[in-house]
């Protein structure tokens, strides 16, 4: 999302780097390039020139101290990382939950922004999260807005409450105040209410919204914006704001290109918190929102953190533990452990997703193939692991001519495509090899190794190393098998 | 209509010379016309000292559009094909039936094709508004092979002599290749049977910088040949449609105004400059 935004940046940071001793006329050149760059991603003419402003002011007071300093450029970052954070909403904020509940969320914003995909993905977030959420179906103004709610109820296996059938029949007011009541009937203890799409100066259906407001009393109302919106963001959000208010944003379809850089200027102006992304057509491409991390994406370092709480999500102790015993141990890595991990994997959500956590995954290239990455072909390797025998996953060795076309047969794959798993897992068993006799993983991609260690000399976190869960180092080389299990990358290799 | 309403508001309450160019600038910006074409109008104007200010605004703005006919195709042979593309929530499916609407009010005999196969709901979005316009809407099951739905629409347009088959498609991001290809093969696969004569890009007037890459993308790939711009009923001034019809030369045919079938009416450039200056 943020690639061209990371690639001014870097550039703006490197002419500093490029510079012996760092002027004033050097910061004052970086922020103008900053001021350029935040305005090409649509943040609010009045946000990007606070911040440039802030930037400059903190680095200039900055520099008679910064003249001794040997890494003057990385005190600059870390200056404007902070900056960042802070325009970004400062700290992460979840959603309240009630003391009595239902807890009653309500979903307003422009016809077109994702409110009901995102309704379907929160219901599906707080069912993961044991919750019991209930969805209820007041858009009764866009034609079959409450069929398609009801369709992503189903997908997301949580109850819907839809008693009219909409097309701008029936009153959205008395279906949300039923549905709340419904829900308190039920004990479901989360309400999730879709509201039809409006514009900001259309009063009457302003009055609505509010009308609905006044008869559910959320415990959230989160303000739901298209991450593609342009510089009338900021008065669409006021508009909201006034009209119905809001607690939170929810930013939508993060997958695209868009800075988003519009959208986040609603954080800073309204000072009201981004709450969840959403970044894809699938139920679980959703996430919840963190300044600290969305401004290591910004600045091309990556967000390591939340890969590593998701794997830590996915890989349960035991297994983890397991792998790291034998690891250490001294055991091959089979293909069973393989299997295993994959299906760990595959709980952690898309490949594509997950490597775009990577440091250097929005750059140019790497992006581009992460937007095509076909996900398939982890079902695919999957099937064809499971089609071996017990033993053959033990001892691939053993695997000549005839087993292959038996696996090849049992799996629906080509004989080519077993053939090519198999060397690329006699090549990560190496790997492995080489990693626990203390050599360097071979074949990490330079922009990581670089901002990682850039992280560590400007003391922005802690080594990262602290940050990793235990189990990590057995999980990275799996990954860069997966990944090479894409076709259009392997030709690339 | 008036995009830049307070733009022009502000001009004429100040002399030029007194204004500060980093102030229009700013209110450029702010209009989403982008930094590129904001640009261009302030060394336009600087260039041409003894023109009026507004004329010489206008004069850039009416430079930068497009010459290419803002009419709609029609064959009298056979049907006219028109494919509705564009991102999630540009209002693609809404402007089908405006567009289907105001052909029928041409007395054009319409057939509608549910070619967005994959959001839910949307084939009975379009239903219901086929239904409420007596239109007929050819469609598959949900999932169903998009090029599939529109080429069997494409078959039955012809045979019972239709005079245009519009062609919603679902939503894509540009930067998805694989849907991107998935378009191509909708277009591909119709134009065995018939050409398509139109390929319009629905363009949400609220978007920003973004909707220059979406149009550029969708344009190399099935080959745009206009654009509907949408939500211009609210405060967004949609100044990123200029911007896109000025880079890429792809005419803005249709404005879309609202949530009813009449709000959608044919882009006028001329009546579009004249609004700009009357203010």
């Amino acid at each position: 999302m943020f690639d061209s935004l990371t690639g001014k940046f870097a550039s703006a940071f490197s002419a500093l780097r490029n510079r012996g001793r760092i002027g004033s006329g050097d910061i004052d050149e970086m922020c103008g390039e900053i001021r350029k760059a935040l305005l090409d991603a649509d943040v609010a003419l009045a946000v990007a020139e606070s911040f440039v402003a802030k930037v400059n002011e903190r680095a200039q007071a900055a520099l008679p101290e910064l003249r001794q300093s040997t890494n003057q450029s990385q005190a600059i970052f870390a200056i404007v990382n902070e900056e960042l954070i802070s325009i970004l909403g400062g700290t992460a904020r979840r959603i309240r939950l009630a003391k009595n509940p239902p807890t009653v969320i309500m979903l307003a914003g422009l016809q077109g922004s994702g409110k009901t995909t995102l309704a379907g993905k929160l219901a599906h977030y707080f069912k993961s999260q044991g919750d019991t959420p209930l969805l209820v179906a007041a858009d009764l103004q866009r034609p079959n807005a409450v069929n398609q709610l009801s369709v992503v109820a189903t997908n997301a296996k949580v109850p819907v409450f839809a008693p009219e059938v909409g097309n701008g029949v029936g009153d959205p007011i008395k279906v949300a105040r039923d549905g709340v009541a419904f829900a308190r009937e039920k004990f479901h203890n989360i309400v999730i209410v879709d509201t039809a799409g409006r514009l900001g100066v259309d009063i009457e259906l302003m009055n609505e919204a509010k009308a609905i407001r006044d008869a559910i009393n959320p415990d959230e109302i989160i303000f739901v914006v298209d991450s593609m919106i342009g510089q009338d963001a900021v008065r669409t959000a006021q508009a909201f704001l006034d009209g119905v208010g809001f607690d939170g944003v929810a930013l939508t379809k993060l997958d695209g290109d868009a800075k988003g850089g519009a959208a986040l200027s609603i954080a800073q102006l309204t000072a009201r918190p981004i709450m969840f992304v959403s970044t894809g057509e699938k139920l679980q491409d959703f996430d919840l929102f963190y300044p600290d991390r969305m401004a290591s994406r910004i600045l091309g370092m990556g967000d390591i953190q939340s890969l590593a709480e998701q794997a830590k999500r996915a890989f349960d102790g035991d297994t983890a533990a397991k792998l790291e015993a034998k690891f250490a141990e001294g055991d091959d890595f089979t293909l069973e452990d393989f299997l295993e991990q994959m299906q760990a994997m595959k709980k952690m959500g898309s490949m594509s997703k997950l490597l775009g956590m990577l440091p250097g995954a929005n750059s140019g290239a790497m992006k581009k193939q992460l937007e095509n990455f076909d996900e398939g072909e982890i079902v695919r390797t999957q099937a064809i692991v499971q089609s071996m025998t017990p033993t053959e996953r033990r001892e691939p060795k053993i695997l000549n001519g005839s087993r292959r076309l038996r696996i090849a047969n049992g799996s629906g794959r080509s004989v080519k495509e077993v053939n090519s798993l198999v060397d690329r897992f006699s090549a990560a068993q190496k790997m492995m090899k080489t990693m626990r006799n203390g050599g360097s993983i071979p074949g990490l991609p330079a922009g990581m190794a670089n901002s990682i260690s850039a992280q560590q000399s400007a003391g922005l976190r802690k080594p990262l190393s602290k940050n990793l869960p235990k189990n990590l180092p057995n999980n990275l080389p799996n990954k860069k098998k997966s990944r090479s299990g894409n076709p259009a990358k392997r030709a690339q290799e | 209509m008036s995009l830049f309403k307070k733009l022009f508001a502000k001009i004429s309450r100040n002399d030029i010379s007194t204004l500060d160019l980093l102030e229009l600038e700013s209110l450029l910006i702010e209009a989403d016309l982008g930094a590129g074409v904001a640009k261009k109008i302030i060394e336009n104007s600087k260039s041409r000292k003894n023109e009026d200010f507004l004329d010489s605004v206008k004069r850039t703005l009416s430079e930068s559009l497009s010459n290419k006919s803002r009419e709609i195709s029609y064959d009298s042979e056979k049907p006219t094909v028109i494919l509705i593309v564009g991102v999630n929530g540009t209002g693609k499916t809404t402007s089908a039936a405006k567009l289907a609407n105001y052909l029928k009010n041409e007395n054009r005999k319409v057939m509608i094709a549910a070619a967005d196969t994959f959001r839910a709901a949307a084939v009975a979005q379009i239903q219901t508004w086929g239904e409420r316009l007596g239109i007929p809407v050819v469609f598959g099951n949900d999932g169903a092979d998009p090029a599939a739905v529109a080429f069997d629409a494409a078959k039955r347009s012809i045979t019972e002599k239709f005079d245009y088959l519009i062609i919603d498609t679902a939503g894509r991001l540009h930067t998805k290749d694989n849907l991107m290809a998935e378009l191509e093969k909708v277009k591909r696969v119709v134009e065995k049977i018939i050409p398509v004569n139109e390929v319009l890009f629905v363009l949400d007037g609220t978007t920003g910088q973004n909707g220059l890459a979406q149009a550029q993308i969708f344009n190399e790939s099935v080959g745009v040949t206009g654009l509907i711009v949408t939500k211009l009923d609210g405060s967004a001034k949609g100044g990123i449609a200029i911007a896109t019809e000025a880079a890429l030369d792809l005419p803005i045919k249709f404005i879309g105004t609202g949530e009813t079938l009449t709000d959608f009416a044919r882009f006028e450039s001329v009546k579009y400059l004249e609004d700009l200056t009357s203010l």
